[in-house]
């Protein structure tokens, strides 16, 4: 692997004084996984979207294996709280009244992380929704980066005429502030979970393409491009061969962040009412009642009863864009060839 | 300074009709075919009856005359066709020289007229300027408030580079980038209106019968929107602080300014904050696309009487032509605001002006 060639530094093949010639290339990539695996930060950031997505591939097994369903109903267990901090203390021999209570509430199945205001399981619903919210910023971004860099790169391509339209329709769209923009969307068209991917992806390419345009312009004047030109190399080839590769680290970290504001803007809008529409589950439609429960108490006991619906899907949307934004900017660190030699 | 301030005036009509092009397309995308929504239930209308109301509606013409007649509120046909043409609402005349018929119809968006509600019938320009000044209030006050909590922040953070300080400052800002506000409003309204009790939990102010004006009621009932909605513009203005004041104390005229001995406070917060602050500028724009964006959320949260909540509440009625000219409303203010930030931008940097 590469990386070993960098940390393992010198080679000593042949003779000691021809050390240098023998010393293994560094590669690009090679370099860019050595700073990688230097940043635990983004190391930890990238495991807890692993996890995350993997725990989300695998919501079906693991909701069958604890025997609860995203959308079962159950009115006669509403808002019941959950049920691992009563299990650990029945376990320990502290309590040995709650949590066998709740089981009996609940029909013999543990509810983890409690039941909503439907009596349906918290835990479920969450592992499915990461599954939607996933899934929608995940495409949602790639579709973005695919048009953005397009319409960017041909934007910088043409120039004239084509780039003035361009920029024209980027500027129009991009006065109105996004929410705005996908609320009347969404109000003439009502969304499903895929139409709303297509609005999300439709308008969220303007910052990529602005910046391929960019890139594309500064490129295009570099001596290599120059040296590329006087060989004879057609306009076509030095845009994929040259000026799209050259863009494309920063392309990656641009999608990275992109995918962590896309969950970010999908859940406001579920959050709205106006995205991914009940009883699919998504992280952001989930808190769309939790707002009202905050000053739901038991009539006995005082208690809060709502708050673990306010907390969970809040903090799985907080840590998993906190994740990607952590990614985003890891991957610029160690992207970045200039900045490394800085270093 | 003139001749940049109008060549930034004549810069925004573009994006100003491409605004209009595409409210044109949504109002037109919007379900409901606006024949059947005049007529619905009405005995009367035979086939006959609804291809001449099309005909005066303009509906028959090609999308441009449409068009035109939707910005201007005049309709244009060929012909003399001022029989047909004349409705009660309207006034039509001939103009033979170039052998077209004229009706002017009252409205269009140039005269300011975004249409009629659908829910409430009133003109929706007067249900934006009634909800206009309690979106504003709270804009301005979160916008003031993350200023003058971010800036110096950012400053601060430059200054103790690397400090205990600066490491709380940039983890908080990266916390505060990815907390969705409609996550942290419900926490504080619990912490600090349910638990504590010293809020209140939303509105603008207490709902009474005679609704006078009180200074300390309205300031309670602004602080909690207002600071959720200013802690992604706190983040965002202390990074940017940051970074600007990062690079001008690296800069030949701060090394001027500390070789003649002037003292550390002079240096950094005389000479580098002035010109750190001056990209602050740049950013203006973009800022008050976030909190116009973030109001949304807040004030529905907070039942804040603004235009965001009309917004959503309008998009939940599918009351389009609400919708759409709040979304109008907003592209011109955000026009405006990117004018005078770049005009302001010239103001203080001289250089701007003869790019």
């Amino acid at each position: 692997m590469a990386v070993d060639q960098v940390q393992g530094g010198v080679a000593f093949k042949g003779a000691q004084d021809q050390a240098y010639l023998t010393r293994k290339p560094q590669t690009y990539l090679g370099m860019a996984l050595a700073s990688l695996r230097r940043d635990k930060l983004t190391l930890v950031a990238i495991g807890f979207v692993v996890v995350v997505a993997l725990l989300a591939l695998g919501a079906g097994a693991i909701t069958g294996a604890i025997g609860v369903e995203p959308n079962a109903t159950n009115p006669a267990n509403q808002f019941q709280q959950p049920y691992l901090i009563p299990y650990i203390q029945w376990m320990l021999g502290m309590d040995p009244v709650t949590a066998p209570t709740m089981l009996y509430k609940s029909g013999g199945v543990p509810h983890w992380l409690g039941t909503d205001q439907l009596g349906r399981d918290q835990l479920a619903r969450l592992l499915y929704g990461a599954r939607v919210s996933l899934s929608i910023a995940l495409v949602a971004a790639a579709l973005s980066m695919v048009l953005g860099v397009g319409v960017g790169a041909m934007a910088g391509y043409f120039g004239g005429r084509i780039d003035d339209v361009i920029m024209w329709f980027i500027a129009t769209l991009t006065t109105i502030p996004e929410i705005y923009l996908l609320i009347i969307v969404n109000s003439i068209f009502r969304p499903t979970p895929l139409t709303l991917t297509l609005f999300l992806g439709f308008l969220g390419w303007f910052g990529t393409a602005r910046f391929m345009r960019g890139n594309v312009f500064k490129v295009r004047t570099l001596e290599y491009t120059n040296a590329a030109r006087a060989v004879g190399a057609s306009d076509f080839r030095i845009m994929l061969r040259h000026v799209i590769p050259n863009s494309l680290p920063i392309i990656v970290v641009i999608t990275a962040v992109d995918v962590g504001a896309l969950i970010l803007t999908e859940s406001i809008l579920s959050f709205l009412g106006l995205g991914v529409q009940p009883p699919t589950p998504t992280w952001g439609n989930m808190l769309y009642r939790a707002n009202d429960f905050v000053f739901l108490r038991d009539p006995v006991t005082k208690d809060f009863i709502g708050l673990h619906l306010l907390i969970w899907p809040g903090v799985m949307i907080t840590l998993t864009v906190l994740s990607f934004y952590l990614i985003g900017d890891g991957l610029r660190d160690a992207l970045d060839p200039m900045l490394k030699n800085k270093k | 300074m003139t001749r940049y301030i109008i060549r930034r005036l004549l810069q925004a009509i573009p994006t100003l009709i491409g605004i209009s092009i595409l409210s044109f397309i949504l109002v037109n995308a919007a379900p409901g075919d606006p024949i059947t929504m005049r007529t619905f239930g009405d005995p009367r209308m035979t086939e006959e009856a609804r291809e001449i109301l099309r005909r005066q509606l303009g509906l028959d013409q090609p999308a441009i005359v449409q068009y035109f007649a939707w910005m201007t509120g005049l309709s244009v046909r060929q012909g003399d066709q001022v029989a047909m043409m004349t409705t009660p609402g309207n006034t039509c005349g001939y103009i033979g020289a170039i052998n077209v018929t004229v009706c002017d119809g009252g409205g269009g968006i140039l005269r300011g007229d975004l249409g009629t509600s659908i829910d409430t019938k009133q003109p929706v320009w007067a249900r934006i300027v009634e909800r206009m000044p309690a979106t504003l209030e709270l804009g301005i006050t979160s916008l003031l408030l993350s200023l003058f909590i971010g800036v110096p922040l950012g400053v601060l953070s430059a200054v103790y580079r690397g400090s205990l300080f600066d490491n709380l400052v940039r983890f908080f800002a990266v916390i505060f980038r990815a907390i969705p506000i409609f996550w942290m409003a419900p926490i504080l309204i619990l912490v600090f209106s349910v638990v504590l009790g010293w809020l209140p939990t939303g509105g603008r102010q207490t709902v009474s019968l005679t609704q006078e004006f009180n200074l300390g009621d309205r300031i309670r009932h602004i602080i909690l929107p207002a600071a959720v909605l200013a802690f992604g513009g706190i983040a965002g203005f202390s990074r940017i602080m940051r970074t600007e004041t990062l690079e001008v104390l690296h800069t030949d005229y701060i090394r001027t300014a500390q070789a003649k001995g002037l003292s550390p406070n002079n240096v950094w917060f005389v000479h580098a904050f002035r010109n750190a602050l001056i990209p602050l500028m740049t950013v203006m724009g973009p800022a008050i696309v976030g909190v116009l964006g973030g109001a949304v959320v807040v004030e529905t949260i907070f039942a804040w009487p603004g235009m965001g909540r009309l917004t959503v509440n309008a998009a939940f009625q599918q009351d389009y032509p609400v919708v759409l000219g709040a979304g109008m409303f907003f592209a011109v203010l955000t026009i405006i605001g990117y004018m005078l930030s770049d005009i302001f931008y010239a103001v203080v940097d001289p250089r701007v002006r003869f790019d």
